[in-house]
């Protein structure tokens, strides 16, 4: 079993994290194939919460379900679908089920998803979570209840390091640190010198930082990610890298280039660790890693 | 004021099957002004109903009348030697203009003939925007006098989502980021600063339906009433 993920922050140069998400319905298969493959290679395994709004199996079963195979995960839970009641009550049962880290997010508007006519919730945001996470670690309800038995969740949140305006982004980022978040999973970077200006600035707070990764799979993702989902900035050259590669080299080509930039925010000692994301291409997870070696 | 836009007519027209004696109740109020439901939109939609009821051969009166408001009770009285002479009052009020007419006249049938959309204001000719959610504990003071509970999707209170995109909005790309805006008037007015508190969760009992309130002038007169 991998070392518990706050533990990994203390005794490892470099922590990486990697990602699943539940699938819709009740067909865990490939689900299981993919938690069996990474649970060892990585500190920890983040488990989606409905991941752009579309609806699935919970977080919170997904992350039992890992650790009854011997891995760490970390919940991801967002403001959209449950009101503090339901939140609380999330962290609780999280608490008990044996999971100690929890990522807080706002999460994507309802109307992305495949239920755009749900009622959209966003009763906490992000902070307020992250407060309440606290709040819950400290034996208090964010009523100011006294609870029978405290939680002990390790909290963490998200900052996209190419924001533009990026002054707001930092402004609430610091809120996050304030309100309790101990680590940082960004969104992901492809530009080095962008995220160690980001660095610059996240450095000058105690939280640790972990670059996210996304695996580029075709030039056509790189553009189409540049132009439609905000807060990515996938630079010239890394779309020029991709198209030069022929068709059936492309993944591999992505495999490379995400596992460069690992290397290199290791070697020079940018950033406490990474977080993989390789959206619908699990399997490729220990290959990135492998090119990072 | 309150924004309202009038459903399809076929809908009015499904609503109104079977009654022969409607009368049109317009408001000369919110209404009125954004071209929904005042007088000559009461008009407009009488000769629309009218020529239809003709083309498809149906018996029916229709007629009509525009009073200054449907939420006060004065202006409400004014239909009272009308109303016993229809089989329906179709009202082209807002939400609560219609039901207040409806709670006036308890033994009549009351339609609505609009949807009411939000609080807003003007933006150009024909052109409205939402900009109260009217949640009972302003925070405009705080955000640079532009209101997160209403320009975000998310209402969020401490500063802008993942989804912010060059000052647009992840939802709707033709719609600006309420914190990219908050961000930069509070800029230009030097107060940056108030965006760095942490805002605590709304306090959603405030809110709790249906609301009422009495101004403390009338509590004290209804108090000393009772004594």
């Amino acid at each position: 079993m991998a070392a518990a993920f706050r533990d990994a922050f203390a005794t490892k140069d470099f922590v990486v994290t990697a990602e699943v998400g539940p699938p819709k319905g009740t067909d865990v298969a490939e689900l299981v194939r993919h938690v069996d493959l990474l649970k060892d290679r990585v500190d920890a395994l983040n488990v989606t919460d409905n991941q752009s709004s579309v609806m699935r199996i919970s977080s919170l079963a997904v992350c039992r379900m890992i650790l009854d195979r011997g891995g760490e995960p970390i919940l991801q839970l967002t403001c959209r679908d449950r009101n503090r009641m339901a939140l609380q009550s999330e962290l609780l049962s999280a608490a008990v089920l044996g999971v100690k880290n929890v990522l807080c997010l706002t999460g994507d508007y309802v109307s992305v998803g495949d239920h755009p006519q749900s009622k959209p919730v966003f009763d906490l945001d992000s902070v307020q979570l992250l407060q309440t996470v606290c709040l819950l670690n400290h034996g208090k309800d964010l009523a100011g209840n006294a609870m029978q038995g405290p939680t002990d969740l390790f909290p963490g949140a998200v900052v996209t390091p190419e924001a533009d305006p990026i002054e707001p982004q930092m402004i609430k980022f610091e809120k996050k640190i304030v309100a309790g978040a101990r680590f940082i999973q960004t969104q992901a970077v492809y530009d080095l010198d962008n995220f160690k200006r980001f660095m610059d600035e996240a450095r000058k707070h105690d939280v640790k930082i972990m670059a996210g990764i996304v695996l580029l799979v075709s030039p056509g993702m790189a553009r189409y990610m540049n132009k439609n989902v905000p807060g990515i900035f996938v630079p010239d050259a890394l779309i020029a890298e991709m198209a030069a590669a022929d068709k059936d080299k492309r993944l591999e080509t992505g495999i490379r280039i995400a596992g460069r930039m690992i290397r290199r925010l290791r070697d020079e000692k940018v950033c406490d660790g990474v977080h993989v994301m390789a959206i619908g291409k699990e399997e490729c997870v220990p290959e990135i890693l492998k090119a990072a070696e | 004021m309150i924004v309202a836009k009038r459903k399809p007519l076929e809908q009015i027209e499904a609503m109104l099957e079977g009654f022969e004696r409607i009368l049109i109740a317009g408001c000369g109020t919110c209404v009125a002004v954004c071209m929904a439901g005042g007088e000559k939109e009461v008009e407009l939609l009488a000769a629309e109903l009218r020529m239809k009821g003709k083309l498809e051969g149906k018996r029916r009166v229709i007629d009509e009348i525009t009073i200054t408001r449907q939420c006060d009770k004065e202006y409400l009285d004014q239909l009272a030697k009308y109303a016993g002479e229809y089989d329906v009052i179709l009202s082209t009020a807002c939400g609560a203009g219609v039901q207040f007419l409806a709670e006036r006249y308890d033994d009549k049938l009351v339609l609505p003939a609009l949807n009411t959309l939000f609080i807003g204001v003007a933006e150009g000719p024909g052109e409205w925007s939402q900009r109260c959610m009217a949640c009972e504990e302003c925070v405009l003071d705080q955000t640079g006098g532009i209101c997160p509970m209403t320009m975000c999707a998310k209402n969020l209170l401490n500063g802008p989502c993942g989804g912010t995109n060059h000052g647009k909005c992840e939802v709707d790309g033709q719609k600006d980021c309420a914190w990219t805006l908050i961000y930069n008037k509070l800029k230009k007015l030097g107060r940056l600063d108030v965006l760095r508190k942490i805002q605590p969760p709304k306090d959603y009992s405030v809110m709790a339906k249906p609301g009422r309130f009495t101004h403390e002038a009338f509590e004290k007169a209804e108090d000393e009433e009772g004594k």
